[in-house]
């Protein structure tokens, strides 16, 4: 017989590793699937802003490949994984993050990747009661349910408090040699790392993507209710994660940058945006979301005028750019400090 | 053999490395690809797939700002 091979759900953290890992030494084939959503933590987001940090600007998903030696397929699912935000069928965990319905969406396309190319099962590394939403005893078989991989998904690190899967039915893989994690405690996979010999892995606080995010997900229901419109692209949920967001008015947001690399960053984007910069003094780049009228457009400038160098000015000239790149100035004094209200932060 | 080129500027990771892969997947062993981007971050991400994924890295270098990566589709 021919070996067995398994896809392996891997997010870059340390528990879809040891899984992996774990089915690995048990002669099975296996290749990693990742998916962007765009939601996905990125160490180069992160980079984004200290270019010079001493943490390595690294793809957790394609390190943990490399060091397990199995080849990652990075699957782009950025516009099928709206729905799945849009309108979770089970909700939202604390923040906006659907976690149940997005691990059931990942599950079901890793399904089809087995599927057409000829693999046997599907692996991740959930443990149960691990996480408040998507790992507990009785949502683990609504993922496997609602994916419709139903007894090809095996958890090797849980597997034992489970009912046997195919795989441990069929003896492809011997269930003794499976695990029986559960519980919020971390330990028992420190204790498996350190037998298997990792050490650096990445371990995610609050979970895979940046939608269990406080802050992050107040940006994102910003932008929908400005918008009248729960729907996003690419480009706005990229720009949720960098700069200085300031919502002075109802009809337009400011997206400020706060240091040399996000500025480089968003000048990406200065076709999509209306723009300002300060041109009597150095400052930062702010794109305008939005349509304000004359008088918004002056308090903008007031407020850009304010994040330059020229803050103690009596005066600032600020560069106004439109979307078709006809630029003109304006000359304003920087709003003072008091009377930028907190509540214009989002 | 034949010479191919990506666009990829503009695109943040790991979009550079998935529209790689993509392209690859058409290609035949022995073609080479020419990656362009401006994400400093796929400097470490496309060589990382291509060493797991078995195809050659033949350079990676900045040129403008830009990083111009020549990749070497290695057989299955
Ligand atoms: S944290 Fe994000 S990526 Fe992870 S399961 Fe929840 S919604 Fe999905």
């Amino acid at each position: 017989m021919s070996k067995r091979k398994a896809v392996s759900l891997i997010s870059g953290g340390l528990d879809s590793m040891l899984a992996t890992k774990t089915i690995l030494e048990q002669g099975i084939h296996v290749e990693g699937i990742n998916f962007f959503t765009g939601f996905c933590v990125e160490g180069h987001t992160h980079a984004i802003r200290k270019r010079d940090q001493k943490k390595p600007k690294r793809n957790n998903a394609l390190w943990v490949a490399e060091q397990l030696g199995i080849k990652l397929h990075i699957i782009d699912v950025v516009e099928e994984y709206k729905s799945v935000l849009l309108n979770p069928r089970h909700g939202y965990g604390a923040n906006m993050n659907p976690c149940l319905d997005c691990k059931g969406f990942m599950v079901r396309k890793a399904l089809e990747w087995m599927e057409e190319n000829g693999f046997d099962f599907i692996i991740t590394g959930e443990v149960i009661g691990q996480r408040p939403m998507s790992q507990r005893r009785d949502t683990l078989p609504v993922i496997a349910r609602e994916s419709g991989a139903n007894d090809r998904l095996l958890r090797p690190l849980c597997a034992k408090l489970l009912p046997p899967t195919l795989p441990e039915r069929e003896g492809w893989v011997d269930r003794e040699r499976l695990h029986d994690f559960s519980g919020r405690s971390r330990k028992p996979q420190m204790r498996l790392a350190a037998r298997f010999g990792l050490k650096d892995y990445a371990q995610p606080a609050g979970g895979c993507c940046f939608l269990t995010d406080k802050s992050y997900s107040d940006r994102l229901v910003d932008l929908w209710q400005a918008r009248d419109r729960r729907d996003y692209e690419l480009d706005d949920i990229m720009l949720l994660k960098v700069g200085r967001h300031l919502r002075p008015r109802p009809g337009f947001k400011m997206i400020i940058g706060r240091e040399q690399g996000e500025n480089k960053f968003m000048e990406g984007y200065r076709r999509q945006f209306m723009h300002m910069h300060t041109t009597s003094c150095p400052g930062p780049l702010v794109l305008i979301d939005g349509r304000p009228d004359e008088q918004e457009l002056e308090l903008a400038a007031r407020i850009t005028a304010r994040f330059s160098q020229g803050r103690d000015q009596a005066r600032v000239r600020v560069a106004v750019t439109d979307r078709n790149g006809v630029s003109r100035e304006l000359e304003v004094a920087p709003l003072p400090p008091q009377d930028i209200a907190p509540e214009w932060h989002i | 053999m034949s010479e191919h080129r990506l666009d990829a500027r503009r695109l943040l990771c790991p979009m550079p490395v998935i529209r790689t892969q993509d392209r690859i997947k058409d290609l035949a062993p022995g073609d080479i690809l020419e990656v362009i981007c401006t994400d400093p971050g796929a400097s470490n991400d496309i060589p990382a797939w291509c060493r797991i994924n078995g195809h050659s890295l033949l350079s990676c270098h900045e040129r403008d700002g830009e990083i111009v990566l020549r990749i070497e589709v290695g057989g299955d």
